[in-house]
C-alpha cells in the first residue's frame, strides 16, 4: 500500500518537473505538427494559405498529376525525379560517409587516450560548425574559380574548369561533407567498447586482415554502422541548406521542394502532405533503427 | 639491421591512411575559408595579401550589426530558457525509477532530434503566420520560442547525462545529516549538477546560433540572424565578407566548444 | 532501572516487487542492540544485511514491522531528522567540497553555531588523525584517508548509533586490517553503539561485541563470536563461519551413532532422529590407527599451508572429514596419504545442528 503510493508520486513528479518542457514543446514543436497534418486536407488558398474546404488532392497530387484539358490523370513525372534524386544522393551520401568514416573511427579509437581526446574533439569541431558555414565552405572549394579548380589548372590537368557547382555531383559532395562527423561519432562509440581481443583470437585462427574485418569486426559493430547509417541518411534526405546553396535551385531535393510550395508555388496543402511523407520516412528509418539496435546491443 | 615492427592487431590496410585523408578534407575547406577572410584583395578569387578590411566592412555593415545583436539576443534567451526547462525535466526523468508515462516524455523532449527540421519549420510557419494574423504581435517573440523548443533535447541530455553520472549516495548521504530535501538540492545536487546545466546551456547556445532553416521560415520581414544573412548574401555577388563573418561565428563555436570540453572531461 | 536498548527491530518485513515476483529482502527479523555495543550484522550478499541497515537509518521504510531507536519509535521518520549517521560503502563524500566542509555538513544542517562547528570539526579531524587535510578536497585524498573523512563526518553529529555499511571493503589487506583496529579504538573512545555490516566473517569475529548472522532475508543466530564460532545452530551458520566438518548420524541413547557404527556422546539439546553434527578441523586429533576410542580413517590427501597441515582423512562409510593440525617443524608429514589412523573427537567440540 504505501509502496503503491511512493510510486504515484514519483511519476507524479517526473511528469510535474518535466511540464514546463513538454509544454514549451507542444506549443513550439509537436502541436504545430498536427496542423500540418489538418491542411494537408485541405484546399490551396487563392494567393496562399488555404481555404477550409476538405480535400485529398494535396495527397493525390504528390504522385499524380490530372491533365488540365482532358482530365487524364499520369504520374507526376517532375515530382517523381525529385523523390528519386533525394533518396539516390541521399543513399550515396551514406556510402561515401561510411567509406571515409568506418576507417576514421577505427583510427581515432585506436590511438592512446589522450591523444584519441585530441582527434575526437577534431570531429567534434566540424559536427557543432554552422552547417551554413560548412557548406559555404565546401562551395568555395568546389566553385569555378575555386580551390580545386585552380589547383588542377595550374597542374596542367585540365584547361578550362570543370563545372561542379550547381550539379547533383555539388550536392552530393557537400552533403558527404557536412554529415561525415555523424558517421564518425557512432562508430566511434562502437568501435571503442569493441573488445580488441577478439581480433588477437581470429588471427590465432588464421583469419586474414580482411577476414578479421568481414568476419569479426564488423558484424559486432554493426549497431555503431546502424547508427551511423541512419544518422547519415535521415538530415540527408531532408537537407534543405545544402541542396539550396550547391544545387543552385534546379536541383532541388525534397526538403527544397517543400519549401517551393510555401514561397513560390503557394501551394500549402500540397506543402504539408510533402512534410508528412518525408516524416514518415524519417520516423520508420528511425524505428527500424530502433528496432534493430535494441536487437543486436550485447549489453542489452 | 632491418627493423622489426610487432604484429599489430589493430591496424587494418589502408585505414590510416583513409583516416588522414578524411580529417583533410575536413579541415582543408574551412582553413581555406579562414584563410580567404584575411584577403586583401576585393576578389574572391585572387589573393591580395594579408588584411583585415573585410572585417572592418563586415562590422561596419549596420545589416550585419543588427544580425548579429539579434542572433545573440535570440540564442542567449531561448538557451535561458531551454536550460532551465530540461533542468527541471532532467530531474523529473532520471534516477527515479520508471513511471508511468516515462517514454512519452523522452519521446517529446527528443521531437526536435526526430522530426527533420525542414518539417517543423513548414509546421511553425503555419502555425505562427495565423496568431500573427490573429494577435499582430511580429517580435522575436516567435523565434525565441521555437529557439527554446529545438534547443531542449541539446540541453537536456548533458544534464540527464551529470545526473545520471552522479552517485545517488550523495543525497542520500545528504539526507543522513540531517539535510532536508530542500537542503540537499541547493547544497548538493545543484552544485554538482552545475557543469551539466553549463554545458546544457552551451549547447543550446551553439545550436541556436547556427540555425538556418527554422529562423528562416519563422522570422518575419527584418528580423535575419546573421545565418540567415549570410543565406541571403549567397544570391547575390560573392565577396570575403561573408567568410569574415563566418570565421567569427566559426571562432565563437570552437571557444564555447572548448569550454564545454574542458567542464564535461571526467577528472580523474 | 532497565537499558532501553540502542536499536531495536521488531518483526521487520521489507518485501520488494508484488504478486508473484514479490521478494522479501527481510523476513520477519527482530533484533536489539544495545547501548554501546559493536554490534556486526553478517551474511553473503543478498543476505538482508544492508537492507535492515537502511531500514534504520531511514532511506527503507519497512514493509511492516517497527525501528525502535532509545526506545522511541522512528518507522516514519525520514532519515534527516534520524539521530544515526552513515558511513557508506562507497564513503559518498561530497566531491565539491573540502574534508573540512564535508565534517561540517550535517553539524550545518543541525543549525549548530559557526563555532561550535568549527570546534567540532577540528576535533574530529584529531580523532581520525587528518589534521593536515581539512582543507583537501576528497579526490586528493588516498582511499584509507577518503575512509577516514566518511568516519569523521558521520561521527561528528554524535549519533547516538553509527552505521557502517561494508566501509572497509574498498581497502587492500594491509590498510584493511589498520582500519579494523582503528574503528575498534573509536567505538571505545567515542562509546557510541556501531552497526556494521560486512560479509567478512573474521572481521565479524576480530571487531565485533556481538554478531547476527543473516541469510535469505533471516536472522538465524545471535550471539557473542565466540558463541557463533564455538556454538553454530544450524548449518548455514556454521558453514559460513570459518571451515568446518559435517558428520550425519542417528539420534541413540547415549549419543548419535554414525554410519559407521561408532557411536559419539554429544549433548543432544531435545534432538532426535537424524541429525547433523559439526565439527571445527582444529578441533580433531589424529592417533594411530586401532587406539581405543578412535574411528578408523585412511588419509586420502595432505595438504601443506605452513603453520598448519590439512589432513584429508575418509571413514569407513565414505564420509569425508578435514583435521588441522600444527605443521611440524623441519620434519615430515605425521601422516602420509594411504595411512591407516585413527579419528578422535572430544564430545565437547561436537555441536548438533538444527535446521
Amino acid at each position: 500500500m504505501r509502496a503503491k503510493t511512493h510510486r504515484r508520486s514519483k511519476g507524479l513528479n517526473g511528469w510535474l518537473l518535466s511540464l514546463p518542457a513538454l509544454v514549451l514543446l507542444l506549443i513550439a514543436a509537436s502541436g504545430p505538427l498536427l496542423i500540418v497534418v489538418i491542411y494537408s486536407f485541405l484546399e490551396p488558398g487563392d494567393y496562399s494559405g488555404v481555404r477550409w474546404t476538405f480535400s485529398t488532392d494535396a495527397w493525390f497530387r504528390i504522385l499524380f498529376q490530372r491533365d488540365i484539358f482532358d482530365g487524364t490523370v499520369s504520374l507526376a513525372d517532375a515530382n517523381l525525379s525529385i523523390f528519386w534524386r533525394s533518396v539516390k544522393l541521399s543513399l550515396a551520401t551514406t556510402l561515401i560517409a561510411f567509406v571515409l568514416g568506418l576507417p576514421t573511427a577505427w583510427f581515432i579509437a585506436t590511438r592512446t587516450p589522450a591523444a584519441r581526446a585530441v582527434w575526437l574533439f577534431l570531429i567534434t569541431i566540424p559536427f557543432w560548425t554552422n552547417l551554413l558555414i560548412r557548406t559555404f565552405a565546401i562551395m568555395e572549394v568546389i566553385r569555378n574559380q575555386g580551390l580545386m579548380n585552380t589547383a588542377l589548372i595550374n597542374l596542367g590537368l585540365i584547361e578550362t574548369p570543370i563545372q561542379v557547382l550547381y550539379t547533383d555531383t555539388a550536392v552530393l559532395i557537400g552533403m558527404a561533407y557536412v554529415y561525415l562527423p555523424l558517421m564518425v561519432l557512432p562508430l566511434f562509440a562502437a568501435i571503442d567498447r569493441f573488445d580488441f581481443k577478439l581480433i588477437e583470437a581470429g588471427y590465432d585462427l588464421y583469419a586474414s586482415r580482411m577476414g578479421v574485418l568481414r568476419r569479426v569486426v564488423l558484424p559486432i559493430i554493426r549497431p555503431g554502422i546502424v547508427a551511423g547509417c541512419i544518422l547519415v541518411f535521415v538530415p540527408s534526405l531532408g537537407a534543405y541548406v545544402t541542396p539550396r546553396v550547391l544545387g543552385g535551385g534546379k536541383n532541388m531535393m525534397i526538403g527544397n521542394f517543400i519549401e517551393l510550395q510555401f514561397g513560390q508555388g503557394q501551394n500549402w496543402p500540397l506543402g504539408s502532405a510533402l512534410s508528412m511523407v518525408l516524416l514518415i520516412v524519417v520516423l520508420a528509418a528511425l524505428l527500424i533503427y530502433t528496432r534493430v539496435s535494441s536487437r543486436d546491443d550485447p549489453n542489452g | 639491421m632491418a627493423r622489426r615492427r610487432s604484429f599489430d592487431v589493430t591496424r587494418l590496410p589502408g585505414f590510416t591512411a583513409i583516416a588522414i585523408l578524411a580529417f583533410v578534407l575536413l579541415y582543408a575547406p574551412i582553413v581555406t575559408l579562414v584563410i580567404y577572410s584575411f584577403n586583401g584583395s576585393s576578389s574572391v578569387n585572387l589573393w591580395g595579401g594579408f588584411s583585415l578590411q573585410w572585417y572592418r566592412i563586415a562590422f561596419e555593415n549596420e545589416a550585419v550589426q543588427s544580425a548579429a545583436v539579434r542572433s545573440f539576443v535570440i540564442a542567449a534567451s531561448a538557451s535561458m530558457i531551454a536550460t532551465t526547462v530540461a533542468t527541471l525535466a532532467a530531474l523529473g526523468t532520471t534516477r527515479r525509477g520508471k513511471f508511468p508515462g516515462q517514454t512519452i516524455i523522452y519521446v517529446m523532449i527528443n521531437q526536435p532530434l526526430m522530426v527533420p527540421e525542414i518539417v517543423t519549420a513548414v509546421a511553425l510557419l503555419i502555425f505562427f503566420a495565423s496568431i500573427k494574423i490573429a494577435t499582430g504581435y511580429t517580435g522575436l517573440g516567435y523565434l525565441i520560442l521555437a529557439h527554446s523548443a529545438f534547443c531542449v533535447p541539446f540541453a537536456y541530455l548533458p544534464i540527464r547525462a551529470r545526473l545520471e553520472g552522479m552517485d545517488s549516495a550523495m543525497e542520500t548521504a545528504a539526507a543522513d545529516l540531517y539535510a532536508s530535501p530542500v537542503q540537499t538540492f541547493r547544497h548538493i545536487t545543484l552544485p554538482l549538477l552545475m557543469p551539466g546545466v553549463l554545458a546544457g546551456a552551451m549547447l543550446a547556445f551553439v545550436i541556436s546560433l547556427d540555425d538556418v532553416i527554422i529562423t528562416e521560415f519563422v522570422k518575419s520581414a527584418g528580423q535575419d540572424t546573421l545565418p540567415t544573412y549570410m543565406l541571403g548574401q549567397l544570391r547575390r555577388a560573392l565577396t570575403p565578407e561573408v567568410n569574415a563573418i563566418s570565421t567569427v561565428l566559426l571562432a565563437v563555436t570552437i571557444v564555447i566548444l572548448t569550454a564545454f570540453f574542458l567542464m564535461t572531461r571526467k577528472r580523474d | 532501572m532497565t537499558d532501553t536498548p540502542a536499536v531495536e527491530a521488531r518483526n521487520t518485513v521489507k518485501t520488494y516487487g508484488v504478486g508473484a515476483s514479490a521478494v522479501n529482502a527481510l523476513d520477519d527479523v527482530s533484533i536489539t542492540i544495545a547501548k554501546g555495543e559493536f554490534f556486526t550484522l553478517l551474511g553473503p550478499s543478498g543476505c538482508g544485511k544492508t537492507t535492515l541497515l537502511r531500514c534504520i537509518a531511514g532511506f527503507e521504510t519497512p514493509t511492516s514491522g517497527a525501528i525502535l531507536l532509545s526506545g522511541r519509535d522512528i518507522t516514519a521518520t525520514p532519515p534527516n531528522a534520524r539521530p544515526v549517521n552513515t558511513v557508506f560503502q562507497s564513503y559518498a563524500l561530497f566531491p565539491h567540497l573540502t574534508v573540512a566542509a564535508n565534517i561540517a555538513f550535517g553539524l550545518q544542517m543541525l543549525g549548530k553555531s559557526r563555532a561550535e562547528v568549527a570546534q567540532t570539526v577540528e576535533r574530529v579531524l584529531a580523532l581520525v588523525r587528518l589534521e593536515s587535510f581539512a582543507d583537501r578536497l576528497p579526490q586528493q585524498l588516498s582511499g584509507g584517508q577518503q575512509q577516514r573523512v566518511a568516519l569523521a563526518r558521520a561521527l561528528a553529529p554524535a549519533p547516538q548509533v553509527l552505521l557502517l555499511d561494508e566501509p572497509l571493503s574498498a581497502l587492500d589487506l594491509k590498510l584493511r586490517k589498520e582500519m579494523q583496529s582503528e574503528l575498534k579504538r573509536l567505538q571505545t573512545e567515542t562509546g557510541i553503539t556501531f552497526v556494521f555490516v560486512t560479509h567478512d566473517q573474521e572481521e565479524a569475529l576480530t571487531m565485533s561485541n556481538r554478531i547476527g548472522v543473516m541469510s535469505a532475508g533471516r536472522l538465524l543466530q545471535v550471539g557473542t563470536p565466540r558463541e557463533i564460532y564455538d556454538r553454530p545452530r544450524n548449518r548455514f551458520v556454521a558453514d559460513f563461519i570459518g571451515e568446518t566438518n559435517f558428520l550425519v548420524g542417528t539420534v541413540v541413547p547415549g549419543g548419535v551413532r554414525l554410519a559407521t557404527g561408532d557411536t559419539l556422546a554429544v549433548p543432544l539439546n531435545g534432538h532426535s532422529g537424524e541429525v547433523t553434527l559439526t565439527v571445527r578441523p582444529e578441533q580433531i586429533r589424529i592417533a594411530a590407527d586401532g587406539t581405543g576410542g578412535t574411528i578408523p580413517a585412511r588419509v586420502t590427501q595432505t595438504t601443506y599451508f605452513g603453520t598448519d597441515t590439512h589432513y584429508h582423512l575418509q571413514l569407513g562409510d565414505g564420509s569425508a572429514l578435514v583435521a588441522r593440525l600444527q605443521s611440524r617443524a623441519g620434519g615430515d608429514d605425521a601422516h602420509a596419504q594411504g595411512d591407516a589412523v585413527g579419528v578422535q573427537i572430544d564430545a565437547g567440540t561436537l555441536q548438533v545442528l538444527g535446521e
